[in-house]
């Protein structure tokens, strides 16, 4: 159990208490009215009698043991919750999936009702139900249970909303599968264990409510007790008899613990990002700066490795270095570790992953150490893939671009701006100024990501990290991105580290190029021997001739290879 | 210059009684509020042919590709499949129809249902509403093999297979329903260089041997010169250039076609300074 639970199975230690809370209760539930019943319900001359060892807790004004009586009336309330519980789980699946599979005007307006009922509280709602009804076991639970509805029906139509647009349902949709089968055929078993772990979570709300109920006297009537009926015996006497509240507020707190235990459980299993990872990084070896060495290079990794912590190593030992003014490509496909390699040279080492190395520096910066912030923010610049979500949409992309030029070189607003639309004019942004003030999704792909190398260029820094940077945007566009690189490499020689899996994009921009496969750089090319053809490694070779190659003359089409032996 | 007549070298009228044509859209204009997205489209496809659609994002190619299979409806404009027009007939007819033209859409790994095994996915495109695997066994083992796929893959789940396995399985629920066209929608763009090498390697090998046409919709010219035999360029909506493949990309006519083709890495016209 212990070693599954290491891995982050099923069976945590949550889990496991929470089941053996839940069985437990339930024993008591099934066995407790046979054994116990009738030192629950008869009476006796032994009223109001403290805890002794034959009553534990006591015993009530007529003369009734109260342990018993809080062990016995875990069947009712059980069974009570579990009911209305489950009516407020298929009720509200019902709803939540027949406002998806409705037609788009009806769709919207049962949204709105829903929306109007959710903001009602629901035991307010019970109440009302319940008063309406005569009081009683039966009204309680349907008053619980239809209160209930519109929270989960609402969760349920959320959920069902993002996996409508899955395209598998879109596909399913086309092909002409009627709606009731989309919903239970293709939404419900993909929306199944967020709704199971949700259900836990409802089962706990509708013990409180039940017992809520109870307890202001619109649920269980006497003879018949549960939880909150108890409890509203008990105040009558809470000052002479105190300890007749322990019992059914113990339990109602066992009770709903028990369930909720089992829904953390479930929730953790099924999201594996919300598992403690028990995970140190190894503590910073050496100091922050480096003694001076006269190897030239800008740039040394000895040696790097990074791995899932007590597992395999996803960047196996590589060794690379990059000159001031070196433009090095990292080539490779998924998973080959390239955008791992590059984000932690540029000292984003991934937070859950181990990073280790013999020499990890960038300029005399020991980037295995805690390197100087305002430092790391003036000399590397980092350019990301996607220009869409690099900016934040909510905030002018003014005070975004001008960000490391306020906080880190210190200065002030309005000439920070200066030094960016200066910078965005030498990309070809036009109105640098005006675009200043302008909300990122007012700018182009191409122009955010050209505003993007602009404020990197900014701090004057002596290398630039760019992962993927023109992989998202469209062929005419990546061009003029490429141009900028290309004349900043030419005007300030800055060095880059540049990542891209596009081989015939590197060729044009890099002087080096490493080819890594599976945490490997599998070959070293320089851009002529590139260029030429002349590589030496089979997998850099079936990289080349799975490009397909455009062929300008009217001729025949070339035959693609396909990549054999590599995954 | 409205009409693209895609998929024939002849005029239309003499045309048109030769070459069976499996799509054919005249005029279509497709708006999404305020914005025109496409602006008076016209393509025709031969039966058996294969079409490319290229252009840039904002180009409004998978908006066609999305109003044929009947995602986005038209503002006007006629979509003829096989000859009969889907806006001339019955409802139920049209949903006939609709079976006529397969999409594929972009992401093998969003566009199979996880708890669906790949006996059940091919199933259902045959039969929508029972969708039961066991009646189809044999249809579904040659459709496997069509895409290079075990029979055992039928009784596994998405997760099993790679992202090139995926959009095979993808494909096969498009052919086997053996319609007259099939839309692909970017199928190579999600993946890695040697997978999308996979992916149009099968393509050229069904290319030959399917009775389906295909609309291949890509942003990427050298893929579609692989796998297609014409193409259609599309720029802001409209249809700016069409032809033979070799012919558009050889010696293209529309400014928008040589610019695109000389910011292609590696082509003749490139340079970075």
């Amino acid at each position: 159990m212990l070693s599954r639970s290491k891995r982050g199975g099923l069976w945590t230690p949550t889990m496991l208490i929470g089941l053996t809370l839940l069985g437990a209760l339930i024993l008591v539930a099934i066995f407790a009215p046979i054994f116990l019943g009738t030192a629950a319900t008869q009476l006796t001359s032994n009223a109001g009698l403290g805890p002794s060892s034959e009553h534990w807790l006591g015993t009530d004004d007529y003369g009734r043991d109260l342990l018993a009586r809080a062990l016995v009336s875990a069947r009712l309330t059980l069974l009570m919750t579990a009911g209305a519980a489950a009516i407020s789980v298929i009720g509200g699946l019902a709803i939540g999936l027949a406002i998806w599979v409705s037609p788009k005007k009806l769709r919207e307006m049962a949204l709105r009702v829903l929306e109007s009922a959710v903001a009602y509280p629901p035991l307010i709602f019970a109440l009302v139900i319940a008063a309406i009804l005569r009081p009683g076991v039966g009204s309680a639970l349907i008053a619980i249970g239809i209160s209930g509805i519109p929270g989960f029906a609402r969760i349920t139509a959320n959920l069902a909303a993002s996996v409508s647009h899955s395209d598998f349902v879109v596909t399913a949709r086309l092909l002409g599968v009627p709606s009731a089968r989309i919903a239970f055929r293709h939404m419900l078993p993909n929306m199944a264990e967020p709704l199971l772990i949700l259900a836990t979570t409802v089962f706990a709300l509708s013990l409180v409510e039940i017992s809520a109920l109870s307890f202001i006297g619109l649920g269980v009537q006497s003879p018949q007790f549960d939880f909150g009926r108890l409890l509203n015996d008990s105040l009558d006497s809470l000052y002479t008899q105190p300890l007749m509240a322990v019992g059914p507020s113990v339990m109602i707190a066992l009770s709903g613990l028990s369930v909720m235990l089992i829904g953390d459980a479930l929730a953790a299993y099924a999201d594996p990002r919300a598992r403690n990872v028990k995970f140190r990084q190894p503590k910073a070896t050496g100091p922050a700066v480096l003694p001076a060495t006269d190897d030239g290079a800008l740039v040394r990794v000895d040696d790097l490795r990074i791995g899932i912590p007590n597992g395999p190593d996803l960047v196996k030992g590589i060794s690379f270095s990059i000159n001031p003014g070196e433009v090095v490509a990292l080539v490779g496909e998924s998973g080959s570790g390239k955008s791992l390699t590059a984000m932690t040279v540029a000292g984003l080492a991934a937070q859950d992953l181990s990073t280790r190395a013999e020499l990890l520096r960038v300029d005399n910066m020991n980037m295995l150490s805690h390197p100087d912030p305002s430092r790391l923010a003036k000399e590397i610049s980092i350019i990301y893939q996607d220009p869409g979500t690099t900016f934040n949409p909510s905030l002018r992309m003014g005070v975004q671009l001008t960000e490391v030029l306020r906080t880190h070189l210190g200065m002030g607003r309005a000439k920070a701006r200066r030094v960016i639309a200066d910078a965005m004019g030498q990309v070809n942004i036009s109105r640098p100024a005006a675009r200043l003030d302008q909300h990122p999704h007012e700018l182009s792909g191409g122009m955010r990501q050209r505003a993007m190398i602009a404020s990197a260029m900014a701090t004057g820094p002596k290398l630039i990290v760019a992962d993927e940077p023109t992989t998202a945007l469209d062929v005419t566009v990546q061009h003029e991105v490429l141009r900028q690189f290309r004349r900043i490499h030419k005007q300030e020689r800055t060095a880059m580290l540049f990542i891209s899996h596009d081989l015939g994009v590197v060729q044009e921009l890099c002087d080096t190029i490493l080819v890594m496969c599976q945490g490997e750089i599998v070959e070293r090319l320089t851009k002529d021997e590139l260029v030429r053809r002349d590589v030496k490694h089979p997998y850099t070779r079936a990289l080349l001739e799975a490009i397909p190659i455009l062929d300008l003359g009217a001729g025949a089409h070339k035959e693609v290879a396909v990549l054999g032996g590599v995954n | 210059m409205n009409l693209a007549t895609t998929g024939l070298q002849k005029p239309a009228n003499t045309a048109l009684d030769e070459v069976p044509l499996a799509v054919e859209v005249q005029g279509l204009n497709v708006s999404f509020g305020d914005s025109h997205v496409l602006k008076n489209v016209s393509v025709r496809v031969k039966a058996n042919g294969v079409v490319g659609l290229v252009g840039e994002s904002g180009s409004g190619k998978s908006t066609l590709g999305k109003t044929l299979v009947g995602i986005n409806v038209p503002d006007s404009g006629s979509i003829r499949i096989g000859g009969l027009d889907l806006a001339g007939i019955s409802r139920s007819e049209r949903a006939r129809m609709r079976r006529e033209i397969q999409y594929i859409p972009q992401d093998p790994y969003s566009s199979l249902s996880p708890r669906r095994t790949t006996g059940q996915t091919l199933a259902e495109a045959l039969d929508p509403v029972r969708s039961d695997p066991r009646k189809y066994k044999r249809e579904i083992a040659e459709v496997l093999e069509c895409v290079k796929l075990d029979a055992a893959a039928a009784d596994k789940y998405p997760h099993e297979f790679s992202g090139g396995q995926r959009q095979r399985i993808a494909i096969a629920r498009a052919l086997i329903l053996n319609p007259k066209v099939i839309i692909a929608d970017e199928i190579t763009s999600a993946l890695d260089v040697s997978v999308q090498a996979e992916i149009v390697r099968l393509l050229r090998e069904l290319r030959g041997n399917m009775d389906s046409a295909m609309l291949f919709i890509s942003h990427n010219l050298a893929v579609t010169q692989q796998v297609c035999d014409e193409v259609v360029v599309m720029f802001q909506g409209r249809i700016v250039e069409h032809g033979p493949i070799d012919d558009v990309y050889g010696n293209p006519q529309h400014e928008y076609t040589q610019k695109l083709l000389s910011s292609l890495p590696g082509s003749p016209g490139f340079t970075l300074d």
